[in-house]
């Protein structure tokens, strides 16, 4: 009997050397005699693990990791094959606790079998939500995405049935789908993630989407940093298409959508929905005014859904279980699971999908396992870089879209990125407004001129060169950027800035309280994303 | 498969029959714009000047638009790159993981800027924010692979294969 291996050809897991890994398997296979299948699945998530192997026993899954081609023939001298221990072996897969405390609905299948293998997808409850949902009325199956809680994953939280609901109304010959696959957020790489190892999840969801709405046609519009991605979707796709997932009649029911995977081309601001559009029409990535919404007037004019990869990913399994069984997660009205995603100065980096609720203090140390470096973590910033820099006194805030909004943060995307007592906040300050700059579609003033003041202000600033003039300015050309900016670029490009000048003071040479006291009790007007 | 922004195996000299080939081929999707050029810098490794009006006339809009569209995306390159592109990630995760130290050694000791090329024409240097493998930062990127946990020293053994096949080239 041939032992079934697993090796993830994730973009993460071969950037750690998981290539060289499987080659050495197969070699020392083929030397020994032994015969062994390799499965190339997703990841599991445990990057800190990459590349880790998996070896199917009658238990289960045995995991080892991080494995080095050079351990290769140490793991079948040991017997891994049959799942004996190693100094790499952690058991069971499915027992490792920052894998066994996880509630994983969106992600359930990532990492399990090759991704492109759609005989897998289908026996591991693929395109149950789809069938499902294909039986269903329009209008009831956006009411049980509406019932199901689920918010846009893409960093607004706007509820995903009510945007449904408004393209379903509308009358048009033709209506879009557009999934944003943009992630272009930093410390993010959920939608790479599932993108890479489960891309029938996403390609079903966008199904569902299109027969809710009566759309015709879909795009999937992802970032060229993801060179694998983008290779995944098109084949998978085609391998759909060929199946009758997509195409003019879809599963015989007479529903015709068809779908294409398109390519940025390095502009962060492309993630902007709008921008995003102008985009896909082929223009520059210039924000649109709104209103007209896009779910009225958008892809060529035409209504057209926008969602993320997450939220439509997280379509297939409320259709499979059920509005209730997804609404069950979750607290207030941040219902459901969020795929977090560990990043920066962290031992345990990886994906951690759990329901809204836990706190920063619980990823961090439970699953995080605390910094990298093992040393104090100072700062993280939480939902990208428009994200605000929380101290170690906020971690115990429950990750929840009000409660985060309430201390003058977003989860966004979910990304989490850990900084140890090493950061220079002041530095990371300036990174922001710097970002800002490079990333601004220049539209408007406040955020194509304003980012770079904001640059140059933080360097007058921490050179001491008329510090409290210059905190004043800083200060004002924040209101300005947050309230006279078209889009959240600009708009929220200062909650870095401030969060990190309330909370790590010092770190600008400021040895008051003053102005922390200060920006504490001032509220700040409402975003927009 | 055309992998985003990495320069073809073998750039082909410019020759206008076969670039408004490489643009017919792509213009045929609705708002194609961006497949277009991605093509076309997937067939000549950057998007020379000459290529504009060709692009223009293909797509029914003005030499400017085609101009404007160029110049808004970090992607497109108007110059020939060197024969790899090497991107460091210099976003948050990658900062809080010593990214920093990886651009000090390119400057160091390959004398590079960003987007800037070696001397021998081996590496164009290039920023980028986010790999999304923030899990194994610090990242980069050499053509279409991402490399995580960079550190300097890995960085320099690495740019020096890079350059050595091309002595041998
Ligand atoms: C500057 C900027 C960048 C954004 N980047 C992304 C992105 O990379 N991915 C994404 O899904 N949404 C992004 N968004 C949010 C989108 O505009 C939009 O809200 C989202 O695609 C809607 O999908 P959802 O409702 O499923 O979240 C961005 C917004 C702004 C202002
Ligand atoms: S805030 Fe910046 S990115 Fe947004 S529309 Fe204005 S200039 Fe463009
Ligand atoms: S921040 Fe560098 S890969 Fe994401």
């Amino acid at each position: 009997m041939s032992a079934r291996v697993f090796v993830p050809a994730d973009s993460g897991a071969l950037s750690v050397g998981a290539e060289q890994v499987a080659r050495a398997i197969l070699a020392e296979a083929e030397q020994r005699r032994e015969p062994v299948t390799l499965v190339r699945n997703g990841s599991r998530g445990l990057y800190w693990l990459e590349p880790m192997v998996e070896v199917e026993t009658r238990a289960g899954r045995i995991a080892y990791g991080p494995v080095r081609a050079e351990d290769v023939p140490d793991l079948f001298a040991a017997g891994f094959l049959s799942g004996h221990s190693h100094r790499l072996g952690h058991g069971l897969t499915d027992h490792i606790p920052y894998l066994a405390g996880q509630e994983r609905l969106t992600f359930a299948r990532v990492g399990l079998s090759e991704p492109l293998n759609l005989a897998d997808y289908c026996e591991q409850g693929g395109f149950v939500g789809l069938r499902r949902a294909l039986e269903m009325p329009p209008d009831a199956l956006i009411r049980e995405v509406t019932d199901s809680g689920l918010r846009g994953r893409g960093g607004a939280g706007f509820p995903t049935g009510v945007k449904w609901s408004t393209v379903g109304k509308a009358v048009a010959a033709t209506k879009y789908v557009v999934c944003n696959a943009d992630e272009g957020d930093s410390g993010t790489f959920s939608d790479r993630m599932l993108m890479e190892g489960d891309p029938y999840c996403l390609i079903e969801g966008m199904i569902i989407a299109a027969r809710a709405v009566g759309a015709q046609e879909g795009y999937i519009y992802s970032r060229s940093e993801y060179p694998h991605a983008f290779a995944i979707l098109a084949s998978a796709i085609q391998r759909a298409r060929e199946a009758g997932y997509l195409g003019p009649d879809i599963l015989g029911t007479g529903q015709a959508f068809d779908l294409e995977v398109r390519l940025g081309a390095g502009a962060y601001i492309c993630g902007e929905e709008t921008s995003m559009l102008e985009s896909l029409e082929g223009r520059r990535g210039l924000v649109r005014f709104k209103p007209p919404l896009p779910a009225i007037s958008g892809l060529f004019g035409q209504p057209t859904v926008i969602n993320n990869v997450m939220s439509l990913a997280s379509v297939p399994v409320i259709l499979a279980k059920g509005s209730a069984f997804y609404r069950d997660y979750g607290v207030g009205r941040s219902q459901g699971t969020l795929p977090f995603q560990l990043a920066g100065n962290i031992r345990h980096g990886g994906l951690v999908e759990k329901a809204f609720g836990l706190t920063l203090n619980e990823l961090l140390y439970d699953y995080g396992g605390g910094s990298a470096s093992g040393r104090p973590i100072r700062a993280v910033q939480v939902g990208g870089p428009l994200g605000a820099y929380l101290p170690e006194s906020r971690f115990d805030v429950p990750l929840d879209y009000e409660a985060y909004s309430r201390i003058d943060a977003m989860i966004g995307h979910g990304g989490i990125v850990a900084f140890d007592d090493r950061v220079d906040m002041a530095k990371m300050a300036r990174y922001a407004m710097e970002f800002c700059a490079i990333e601004s579609c220049g539209k408007c003033t406040p955020c194509r001129i304003g980012s770079q003041r904001g640059v140059e202000i933080i360097d007058r600033i921490v050179a001491g060169r008329e510090r409290s003039k210059n905190l004043i300015l800083l200060d004002s050309l924040c209101d300005t950027m947050v309230n006279g900016s078209l889009c959240a670029l600009g708009g929220m490009a200062p909650y870095p800035v401030r969060s990190a000048l309330q909370h790590f003071p010092a770190d600008f040479g400021i040895d008051t309280s003053g102005i922390a006291e200060r920006e504490r009790t001032e509220t700040v007007p409402s975003r927009r994303i | 498969m055309p992998h985003a922004s990495a320069p073809p195996d073998d750039p082909t000299p410019f020759n206008t029959d076969a670039v408004r080939e490489v643009i017919r081929a792509a213009a045929s999707v609705p708002g194609a714009m961006l497949p277009v050029l991605h093509a076309v810098q997937g067939h000549l490794g950057h998007i020379p000047s000459e290529v504009v009006p060709l692009v223009a006339q293909a797509l029914n809009v003005s030499r400017a638009e085609v101009q404007g569209v160029l110049d808004f995306y970090h992607d497109f390159r108007r110059a020939p790159p060197g024969r790899h592109l090497v991107w460091i990630c210099r976003a948050e995760s990658c900062q809080a993981m010593g990214a920093e130290a990886i651009e000090t050694h390119a400057r160091n000791h390959l004398g590079l800027a960003y987007h800037e090329t070696t001397a021998d024409g081996a590496l164009t240097l290039e920023p980028v924010y986010c790999l999304g493998n923030c899990a194994c930062s610090p990242a980069v990127r050499v053509d279409g692979e991402i490399h995580g946990r960079m550190d300097p020293i890995r960085f320099e053994k690495l740019v020096e294969e890079l350059r050595a096949e091309t002595v041998t080239a």
